[in-house]
């Protein structure tokens, strides 16, 4: 197992290599020198070299990579433009809030996705699965924006069920304003979730073990629980774990709606100021992300599927 | 046909009409594609909704050759007039600057589908090509691909489109090239595995040693059979840069000085604490009625046309 987890690691250098070539091209070569830009018209020649030196962009491009590479490893990102803070504080300040909403809201989301999926596959081709896959196709093809906009108009301006938006350090009084955004994103994300793993549980009721075991007289139930269940887990699981590095960039919508001091608030602001470090770091940081999320998905596979082996 | 003569010679006259009645609705040879039609038609609910997409190009085309709703922003009435049925342009309403919300609502149609037309055409050629080379070669080539397109979806989609849109400047321009170099891995990765497929199947083997070039197999010989990959992610595709166009559109990265769904909603979100609903409603309306065409056309098409599940 160890073996097969370092294997996978250095396996994953390259993938990690190509994003950081991606992101540094993308960023330093196509993007420019943003110094003019971040100065306004009226910048002196000293203050545009000075600027200049302090963001690197008067070295050679395989320096400035280099440097990109050791910012990476040291997770140093250097200051934002817009607000002067060290990015790397930005990020972890940011992480505890983005994790408050979407940890709860990713754990609703998933088990009542499979709760669902569930009933509906097993009434599968009666009305209450016709009736769950008409809904879950409507609320998929809703924008998510709408969700949100409508939802904070409707609950929190007219109804006044919860706060409009707003944030509180303290980790007790958080929750009216997390419960908003929570309803929403569980919301928009429960017709894919839902569709997805009803697919996966039918595909399993189609295979020939599930036939053998009604051929042998098992009650629909046992072989619907006990088979088709047990072995649908496989792609659910794979869903859902690929699913968690997102999370942490996952809501940034909502984060921004509902004034969430978290990642998804700071791409959103760094959007607005130009803010270039900081999403040359936030582009970094969930990539690295997505590709441990990857390795992780490989790993719960052989541990859910026993067909696959550590080779 | 000689199969119905044979019918009617083996003298069994109650099974000579059905045997005939075969033959008449499956004729020997029939293409895979006129195959899926015929799937597809029977499919009510996709018809309709082929319709609504059919709908929505018209108007965009009407409104790209300023046939319908032109000039958009002509001043029609005061600002934030409520919808009335006085006369079309009044019934969304109007918007701060007293425009009609319905002449931007089918301007945004005309973006939106633009830039799902742009991005396919852009995307499409782009998976195609690296899924059929790296399929059909295999060794370096297909190791060099998938390690590109690996790496790209390492970056969450979001992100990357929100850099590509930064760093090549706000605008339409911006928003095409980021949704067509963004939405090729999906197909990229299907069309490689079918190469994978083919390429050792018997027609292929038998095709080079008739001496056909490599070109000649991945073209002429292989890509017509896995080209029905390309409709069914066709949907899809067109579905998700409209999602994408929205969102970049609503950061401000999209669409400037003209209206699109996604600046309309980024308009109404402070309109809505005024008690100004029709901007939303009706971009969320167009939006929806057009990604819900999408996406039961997607499922029909996959149905019509893969051919695993016949």
């Amino acid at each position: 197992m160890l073996i097969y987890l370092l294997r996978r690691i250095i396996g994953a250098i390259p993938t990690v290599l190509g994003v950081a070539l991606i992101t540094f091209l993308l960023f330093n070569l196509v993007g420019g020198d943003p110094t003019y830009q971040m100065l306004g018209k009226h910048a002196t020649a000293q203050q545009v070299a000075e600027l200049r030196h302090e963001y690197g962009f008067d070295q050679p491009l395989i320096t400035q990579f280099v440097d990109y590479l050791r910012q990476i490893v040291t997770f140093d990102f250097g200051r934002s433009y817009a607000t002067k803070q060290q990015i790397s504080a930005m990020i972890s300040n940011g992480i505890g809030p983005s994790l408050t909403l979407a940890i709860p809201a990713f754990f609703v989301t998933t088990i009542l996705a499979v709760v669902i999926a569930l009933v509906v596959s097993y009434f599968r081709g009666r009305w209450v699965d016709k009736l769950g896959v008409v809904v879950c196709v409507v609320g998929m093809s809703l924008p998510s924006l709408a969700f949100i906009l409508f939802g904070q108009y409707i609950l929190a301006y007219q109804l006044g069920w919860f706060p409009i938006s707003g944030w509180d350090n303290d980790f007790s009084d958080r929750w009216q304003y997390i419960a908003m955004p929570m309803l929403i994103w569980v919301l928009v994300s429960l017709g894919y979730d839902v569709r997805f793993f009803r697919t996966a549980i039918l595909e399993e009721t189609g295979q020939d073990y599930v036939r053998t075991a009604r051929a042998k007289g098992l009650a629909e139930k046992v072989v619907f629980f006990k088979h088709v269940l047990k072995n649908s887990m496989v792609p659910i699981v794979t869903n859902v774990v690929l699913e968690i590095p997102l999370l942490v960039l996952g809501a940034f919508l909502l984060e921004g709606f509902f004034g969430i001091p978290g990642l998804g608030s700071i791409t959103i602001d760094a959007v607005h100021n130009s803010d270039l470090p900081v999403l040359k770091a936030m582009t970094t940081l969930t990539s690295l992300l997505m590709i441990f999320g990857n390795l992780a998905t490989d790993v719960v596979y052989t541990l859910v599927d026993p067909r696959v082996s550590l080779k | 046909m000689t199969s119905g003569e044979a019918g009617g010679g083996m003298a069994v006259l109650a099974t000579s009409p059905v045997e005939s009645g075969v033959a008449k609705n499956e004729p020997k040879g029939r293409s895979l594609w006129a195959d899926a039609v015929r799937r597809f038609r029977k499919d009510r609910m996709a018809v309709a909704c082929l319709a609504v997409i059919a709908f929505y190009a018209v108007i965009a085309i009407l409104a790209r050759f300023e046939l319908i709703a032109s000039p958009w922003d002509t001043v029609i009435g005061g600002a934030y007039d409520p919808p009335s049925l006085q006369s079309l342009a009044h019934s969304f309403g109007t918007d701060i600057f007293g425009r009609s919300v319905f002449y931007k609502v089918i301007h945004g149609t005309r973006i939106a589908m633009s830039v799902g037309l742009v991005a396919s055409l852009i995307a499409i050629p782009i998976g195609v090509t690296l899924g059929a080379l790296a399929g059909y070669f295999g060794g370096w080539i297909d190791e060099a691909i998938v390690w590109f397109y690996t790496t790209l979806s390492s970056i969450p989609n979001i992100m990357l489109l929100i850099a590509i849109t930064f760093v090549m400047g706000k605008g339409m321009g911006a928003i095409y090239v980021a949704l067509g170099v963004t939405s090729w891995i999906g197909l990229c990765r299907v069309i490689r595995g079918e190469f994978i497929k083919h390429k050792s199947r018997d027609y292929v083997v038998a095709a080079s040693s008739l001496g056909a070039s490599h070109g000649s197999r991945i073209f002429k010989h292989i890509l017509p059979n896995v080209s029905h990959f390309v409709i069914i992610n066709l949907s899809m595709q067109f579905m998700g840069a409209i999602k994408a166009e929205v969102i970049l559109s609503f950061l401000g990265l999209g669409v400037q000085g003209q209206p699109s769904w996604g600046v309309m909603i980024d308009d109404a979100k402070l309109e809505l604490a005024r008690g100004v609903w029709w901007q939303l409603a009706g971009a969320t309306v167009a939006m929806f009625f057009v990604v819900l065409a999408f996406n039961i056309v997607g499922d029909a098409l996959r149905d019509a046309l893969d051919p695993k599940i016949k």
